[in-house]
Order: structure tokens, then C-alpha cells, then sequence
């Protein structure tokens, strides 16, 4: 039975761009070679956290949408457990409703990133102005 | 009730005002929502209270369904560091 997940993951923020990667092309592979199908995936950069993770106050948040068997999801989480580049990681079973919203904000962001960038430094200005908020 | 305020010795010099209160609403239901993105955490934030915790139902008007999803999309948020666990001055 194939069954669409959706995971991400967060990766140490020591990372280089290579090696983050290398730590993607290592997930896609896996999930290749396990008989899955990788549907979409993003890259979220680096983000600040909400609160601490191993003494880590930011990470690379990485986004797959795949499909596959039920019976791989378990190697999948031993394999991020084991890896110490990833320091927390969420996999989520999508049903329909959730493939459908999945799709229409894959569609909303392709039209974002096709379209001439006006909103987007908005969005991050804000996002930067709460952040330091934080901090005071 | 009409009698009581008749009889009491309360007198008013104004007649006392009654809130006439809005209906509160499921914006789910109203808006034709059906899944909950635990990864927008800006729109989960409507749901927090200052210190981060999630609203009752009877303070947002969810209906009990997608309270549930509310619930559970805050939840992933919060393991994902997308939302804190505790905090002060959320918004």
C-alpha cells in the first residue's frame, strides 16, 4: 500500500551548504531506493528557532513530500535519529484533504516564485523586525 | 424577571445597558477550510494566547472538529520549533 507523508527535518546550523546537501541527496536517496516517489520538496533555509534545540538557536528546515510504504517510515526516523546532523525531524501522514491544501499552496508558491518578487522582502523585513522584538 | 426589577430598590439612573453579544463563528466552517497547516505558524497564532497557549473554544468560536485540528497543527508546530513550548509576550 503507498501512502503520501510528508516530512522535515532540521539540520544543525554548523552545516555548510554542501554538506546540507549532501544530507538532502542522502534523504532523496533513501527514500529512491526504498521504493518511494518523491513528490515536492523545499528548502526553507535557515530559520530562527522558537526555543532552543541542543543548545542551537537556528536551522536548515528541509521540507520532502513523498510517497511510499508504511513499513518504510520506521527506517526512515532511525535514519534521522541516527544521523547528528539532524536535530529534530516530523513525518506526517497526508490524508486527502491534506493532499489537496499540499498541492494548492505548491501551486500558490510557484506563482509567487514566477511572478516579479514585490512581496517578498516585505514578508522577510517583518519577519526580521519580530525577531528582534523577541530578543528584547 | 420584569417583576423582580419592578419591586427591587435598585433604582437606575440610566437603564442599565444589555451587550447585545455577536455570534461567534467557526472561521473553518465559514471559510471552507478543511486541513490545518501546522507549518503556517503565523495563522496558528491566532489560536495562542500570550504565553502560547492554545485558546478554548469558547473564547475563538472553532467548532469542536477543527478545534481538534487546530489542537493537534499547533502541536506539530511546536515540536518543529515553528512555535514555542512557553513563552511572554507572544504577540
Amino acid at each position: 500500500m503507498i501512502k503520501q507523508y510528508e516530512t522535515v527535518f532540521i539540520a544543525t546550523p554548523v552545516l555548510s551548504e554542501s554538506q546540507m546537501k549532501e544530507a538532502v541527496a542522502k534523504y532523496i536517496q533513501l527514500i529512491k531506493d526504498n521504493g518511494g516517489e518523491v513528490v515536492y520538496e523545499e528548502d526553507w533555509g535557515l530559520k530562527q528557532l522558537a526555543y532552543p534545540i541542543q543548545h542551537k538557536t537556528s536551522g536548515f528546515y528541509y521540507l520532502i513530500e513523498f510517497k511510499s510504504n508504511p513499513e518504510f517510515i520506521a527506517t526512515l526516523e532511525t535514519q534521522y535519529h541516527r544521523d547528528e546532523r539532524i536535530i529534530r525531524y516530523l513525518t506526517v501522514a497526508l490524508d486527502k484533504n491534506a493532499v489537496a491544501y499540499a498541492e494548492h499552496r505548491r501551486q500558490v508558491r510557484n506563482a509567487k516564485a514566477n511572478a516579479p518578487k514585490v512581496e517578498e522582502p516585505v514578508v522577510e523585513a517583518e519577519v526580521e523586525a519580530e525577531v528582534e522584538e523577541k530578543e528584547d | 424577571m420584569a417583576a423582580n426589577v419592578e419591586n427591587s430598590e435598585i433604582r437606575y439612573l440610566n437603564p442599565p445597558t444589555v451587550e447585545v453579544r455577536k455570534k461567534k463563528y467557526c472561521r473553518f466552517k465559514k471559510a471552507g477550510i478543511k486541513y490545518v497547516d501546522y507549518k503556517d505558524a503565523e495563522f496558528l497564532k491566532k489560536f495562542l494566547n500570550e504565553q502560547g497557549k492554545i485558546l478554548p473554544r469558547r473564547i475563538t468560536g472553532t467548532s469542536l472538529k477543527f478545534q481538534r485540528k487546530v489542537a493537534q497543527a499547533i502541536k506539530r508546530a511546536r515540536t518543529l520549533a515553528l512555535l514555542p513550548f512557553v513563552t511572554d509576550l507572544l504577540k
